[in-house]
């Protein structure tokens, strides 16, 4: 048995300057990249790092996902990779730690499903992934009050209780009034510019360091040659409005939508939350225009949101 | 590479963009994407990334508390009976830090064990004050991420069903 193994970072489109790209990176647990055209033709390729066996075996690897350390290590590598592609051509991100004995099987099990991946990649084709979050600002959730001023003595312990709740949920009920607003602009201005949308869970715990509540947290594809309108027109969607933040990440190879809509996903496809539904946003090819802020009020929202929203 | 396309494409805006400073590169939303997203083809190693072991993980990464996530209608992990009993977020922390903490010690006394009295010493001291293990824990773990709380140090019995 080889002590290597072969990881598949993502599959792309051949371009000019790929390989010269490709010889100077440095993937997963370090080892060099380099690409293994697939034989169907349709000019594509695997990008693959050769990894040692020992840490991307079976048990190794279920051992190290668990350690956040490696998980960043790794994540960041693949990452790095697949965004060094992107400045050059098309490419369709792989799931982390797609890991296969050696090349020839790999480029055997992605031959296989190549017509799919071809047709993938041309739909993906000069588009860029933009990542939108919604925060309500932390001045606006229920936090420490001020002292109360002097004069309030009169007040029974009881209705200043209730006093200090009603402001605080006025003021949240403002933030979350405002988040809506600015989740229907950018709602808006994805109809107008973006190909499809995906949903992502709204981020929480230990390594969402950005101050305030994550309200909604999405993905835009957009054409490249568009990118820049959308992006700026998203970054003003908070603008004349209290206690909401909006924040853009990318351009972003196209993750989120790697996988065709509608298609099961083996891993994903039972998702019971279905947070991460996909829904198409100024299709051309589609007449129902729908209520595209109907998607935004479905329970997979964050219940803030809804909140917010409610008499 | 921390800064995606931007720049390679000419037309994109330098980093100094307003809307965020490096922000790409925040491991939350890179989890998120090559963890979740991204084509899925069986590899000859097979990891389920929904595997439990790793849902466990997004749980402590991306949903900071089991409550707030049911008050959200996040509870879908509490329907897997083999998750149900693990997915305490904070627990699991506290305990997984409680087994790097003494995984440190245990380092600590071996490589510091010399023979018989160099061994006492170096014991007694790790009983007495762990705060050499714990900062060197809490160094390596602050470049990596802000500490949620800070979990109680002394209640080790927390760890004893790990």
């Amino acid at each position: 048995m080889s002590d290597r193994v072969s990881y598949v970072y993502a599959v792309v489109r051949e371009a000019d300057g790929l390989e010269e790209a490709v010889a100077g990176l440095s993937g997963a647990a370090g080892a060099p990249v380099r690409l293994r055209p697939l034989t169907g033709g349709d000019g594509l390729s695997l990008a693959v790092s050769s990894v040692p066996s020992e840490d991307f075996r079976e048990e190794a690897l279920k051992r190290h996902l668990e350690d956040l350390r490696w998980l960043e290590a790794v994540a960041r590598a693949h990452h790095g990779v697949i965004e060094e592609l992107s400045a050059l051509t098309t490419v369709l991100p792989l799931r982390l730690a797609t890991v296969y004995l050696d090349d020839e099987r790999a480029t055997n099990a992605l031959d296989a499903q190549s017509e799919v991946l071809a047709q993938r990649l041309s739909h993906l084709a000069a588009h860029v992934e933009w990542g939108v979050k919604i925060y309500v600002e932390p001045s606006a959730a229920p936090a420490s009050q001020p002292a109360e001023p002097a004069g309030s003595e009169d007040v029974s312990p009881g209705r200043a209780y209730l006093r200090t709740r009603r402001a605080q949920r006025t003021v949240r009920d403002t933030a979350h009034r405002s988040a809506r607003t600015a989740a229907e602009r950018i709602e808006e201005t994805g109809r107008r510019y973006a190909a499809d949308r995906a949903r992502h869970r709204v981020q929480q715990g230990e390594l969402a360091t950005a101050p305030g509540e994550n309200v909604l947290n999405d993905a835009y594809l957009v054409p490249r040659d568009r990118a820049e309108e959308f992006r700026d027109e998203v970054s003003r969607a908070a603008d004349g409005l209290d206690g909401v933040r909006v924040e853009l990440t990318g351009p972003w190879a196209p993750y989120s939508f790697a996988t065709p809509p509608g298609t099961a996903d083996p891993a994903g496809a039972d998702d019971p939350v279905g947070t991460d539904d996909r829904v198409g946003v100024a299709d051309p090819d589609s007449t129902g225009t729908g209520d595209p802020l109907g998607s935004t009020a479905r329970s997979n929202t964050p219940a803030g949101t809804e909140r917010g929203t409610e008499p | 590479m921390s800064d995606p396309l931007a720049g390679r494409m000419g037309n994109y805006p330098s980093r100094a963009a307003p809307y965020g400073q490096n922000s790409t590169s925040n491991l939350a939303d890179i989890l998120e994407r090559v963890l979740d997203k991204g084509i899925v083809i069986a590899g000859d190693i097979q990891i389920n990334l929904l595997d439990i072991e790793l849902l466990t993980i997004k749980l402590r990464l991306l949903v900071a508390s089991v409550d707030k996530a049911k008050e959200m209608g996040i509870d879908w992990w509490e329907h897997d009976p083999a998750l149900s009993s693990r997915a305490r977020g904070g627990e699991r922390s506290l305990a997984e830090e409680n087994r790097r903490l003494r995984a440190e010690v245990e380092a600590l006394r071996r490589g510091e064990a010399l023979p018989e009295d160099g061994r006492r010493q170096v014991a007694s001291r790790a009983e007495e004050e762990p705060a050499e293990p714990e900062s060197a824990e809490e160094r390596t773990a602050g470049e990596k991420r802000p500490r949620q709380s800070r979990p109680a140090r002394r209640s080790t019995g927390k760890t004893r069903d790990e």
